[in-house]
């Protein structure tokens, strides 16, 4: 009981941030509303008891993700506190596209049939996690890290200054 | 004197009065918080007046000394004139982002002390995912000051608010990476379950001993975590004034001046925790208040040593720092990490095994010691550098 | 178990939030308000600013954040090997140095291509 209302709470919050996403008229203020839907998102692990999830989701989405957005926002030349507009002259494209997803992802939400499963969850649950990086999802956690080089050295690519 | 005893007795208290088990919950929960964040605060007051006296003796002066008995008072005092201060928002500051900054900065700081183990079990949460919770809440301080950097539109704070994300993210990693490698040698990321694993006779268990190269790692990347010289060069007074901090004012600037001692000795106590047994020590197991006294006991005297430090060295450049931590303490660190890894695989009794790792942390770091003295005799590479001409630095 | 210790941590965060906000809101009552433009212009040097603070500054910065994201997602995924530590044979321990490798030659590369540098 307490359980739902809270989570009828945060998921709320989470979805006004969301929105807030969407509409502030300042760039800056966007990835603030972000990092609140990432509390909000971390608050819901903690609801279903992964709480490694929660604190991975916190330092890597709000201490380094949301970091590195507000951080290039701060870079870009005329990005810094202008304030774009949230509409433009085509926003009705945009909204018949919205509702087209929307009632897809609502359809195929109601379609699938979704797996419950009552079990406790255990008080090992962060070993599991890392035995089974090392063992059945070897191969994941071993393309997780080629990934990882690949983004290190895209980056470099990227932001190399170009007369060096 | 139990503490824990106390608490359940309180439950038991209130549960006779009739009071339904939901809101008895909620009470205990609301009254835990409160003992946390009074225990917060009123550290923060002293540790300034203790920071302060260091500061004095070192440099030959006598510190804080009129306010009260040995200025004890003075602390009191700066925060009542900073309650009454005016409080100045620059027009051209983003006022929503400006505001929230301090909160969030204040939030943070109060949230790590939450998962400290002031004695066995004497701990805000006691949960299993402790030191990720350092890291995830320790690092929504360097969004505080980035918003606060760029929100007093301000060149100097923005300056700051840069070099926030350079020293602080940066140095991050090294930190993880110490944590990291104490995880692994207990097997668990509950801070308290850590602590319970450096028992033994005269400190003998503590894991400095095992991993003093870790020690090391950590301490230095926690020097720059927080803020303090040779690392404070988010706040170098002669390069960009005040940093981050520098349109703040009144009672906004003591939640950031609050949040940095705060910083420091939440770093502390987490050195007491991973290497220096947390609350351990002589009949701490017979008499739980004796816990909190060592563990206050250690962790002021490393509290001490990051004063002294503050008080001693001169500041470095930011290209120094920066290269520093990514060639010198990151590369140290995975070699620890995977060096540790080893040693702990190869199957030998545990004596043999804790003193193979001594020693394989002293020839670790002597020989990033080796690396680093080669490299900085090894003027080549600083041809084009200030290290003979000095120039303005660069944006 | 794990309610009781996230309540209390969902209940610290409330009032952690809450507290700054309070001792802002009561300073507020009793300070004074005195401001004028003079007081409230951006602090540059004692004379009138010059220019927007909020200009372009130089993507090498951006290039440490990068680097650092990489890092910090890394040791996020070997948190919990090393908590599985003593539970796992040595076979995992050479899976976990090929991880470590992998990001190495990551480490190796930024150096080489002087992006550990300031310039």
């Amino acid at each position: 009981m307490v359980g739902q209302i809270l989570f009828i709470f945060i998921a709320v919050v989470t979805l006004l941030m969301a929105l807030g996403v969407v509409v502030a008229r300042n760039l800056f203020h966007a990835a603030l509303f972000l990092i609140g839907v990432f509390f909000g998102i971390a608050a819901l692990f903690i609801l279903l008891e992964a709480e490694f999830l929660a604190m991975a989701q916190i330092i890597i989405y709000i201490g380094a993700i949301a970091t590195l957005i507000v951080f290039a926002i701060m870079l870009s030349k005329g990005m810094m506190g202008r304030e774009s507009g949230a509409y433009n002259k085509q926003w009705y494209f945009a909204g018949g596209a919205m509702v087209f997803f929307f009632g897809l992802v609502s359809w195929l939400l109601v379609k699938m049939p979704f797996k419950t499963i009552s079990a406790q969850v255990p008080n090992d649950a962060i070993q599991q996690i890392g035995s089974g990086f090392v063992g059945h999802y070897v191969v994941p956690f071993e393309v997780a890290s080629v990934l990882l080089l690949v983004a290190l050295v895209g980056a470099i690519m990227l932001a190399r200054e170009r007369n060096s | 004197m139990d503490l824990r005893a106390l608490g359940e007795s309180f439950i038991a208290m209130l549960e006779n009065m009739g009071i339904p088990e939901g809101w008895v919950l909620l009470i205990n929960w609301v009254l835990g918080a409160l003992a946390v964040l009074v225990v917060a605060l009123l550290l923060a007051i002293f540790l300034i007046w203790y920071e302060r006296k260091i500061a004095g003796r070192v440099q030959d002066r006598l510190g804080p000394n009129r306010v009260g008995p040995w200025g004890l008072i003075q602390p009191f005092a700066d925060a009542l004139k900073l309650l009454t201060k005016e409080d100045i928002t620059p027009d051209k500051a983003d006022r929503i982002t400006y505001n929230l900054a301090p909160i969030i900065a204040v939030f943070h700081i109060l949230m790590l002390f939450l998962v400290i183990p002031f004695a066995d079990k004497v701990v805000g949460a006691n949960i299993n995912v402790g030191v990720l919770f350092l890291m995830a809440f320790g690092a929504l301080g360097t969004l505080a000051m980035l918003m606060a950097g760029w929100s007093s539109r301000n060149k100097y704070a923005l300056l700051g608010g840069f070099r926030v994300v350079a020293q602080l993210l940066s140095y991050e990693i090294p930190v993880g990476l110490a944590m990291l490698t104490v995880v692994m040698l207990r097997g668990s990321m509950n801070l308290n379950t850590i602590a319970q694993g450096q028992g033994g006779v005269f400190g003998l268990g503590w894991y400095v001993w095992i991993l003093p190269a870790v020690f090391v790692l950590y301490f230095v990347a926690a020097l720059a975590e927080g803020e303090r010289a040779p690392f404070d060069l988010l706040e170098a007074e002669s390069e960009i004034v005040a940093g981050y901090n520098i349109e703040y004012s009144a009672m906004k600037f003591a939640w950031f001046y609050l949040a940095f001692f705060l910083n420091t000795w939440v770093l502390s106590a987490v050195a007491v925790t991973l290497f220096f047994g947390g609350w351990q020590g002589p009949f701490a197991a017979q008499l739980p208040i004796l816990g909190v006294f060592y563990f206050f006991l250690k962790v002021f005297i490393m509290f001490f040593v990051f004063a002294w430090v503050r008080a001693t060295f001169p500041r470095l450049r930011i290209d120094q720092m920066m290269s520093f931590c990514w060639k010198a303490l990151v590369p140290m660190g995975l070699a620890l990490f995977l060096a540790v890894a080893i040693v702990l695989k190869l199957g030998l009794p545990s004596a043999a095994t804790n003193a193979l790792l001594f020693i394989v942390n002293v020839v670790i770091l002597f020989a990033t010691l080796k690396l680093l003295g080669n490299y900085t005799k090894d003027l080549s590479h600083n041809k084009n550098k200030r290290l003979f001409a000095p120039e303005l630095p660069r944006l | 178990m794990l309610v009781q210790q996230y309540g209390l941590i969902g209940v610290f965060a409330v009032i952690a939030f809450l507290f700054p906000i309070v001792t802002l809101a009561f300073t507020w009552l009793i300070r004074p308000k005195r401001s004028n433009p003079l007081k409230n212009s951006t602090y540059e040097c004692g004379i009138e600013t010059v220019g927007d603070a909020w200009v372009q500054f130089r993507a090498q910065y951006y290039l440490f954040a990068l680097i650092f994201v990489v890092f910090d997602i890394e040791a996020i995924f070997l948190f919990p090997f090393a908590v599985a530590f003593n539970k796992i044979g040595l076979f995992a321990l050479v899976e976990a140095i090929i991880f470590v490798f992998i990001l190495l030659v990551g480490l190796i590369y930024a150096w080489k291509k002087n992006a550990l540098e300031w310039q």
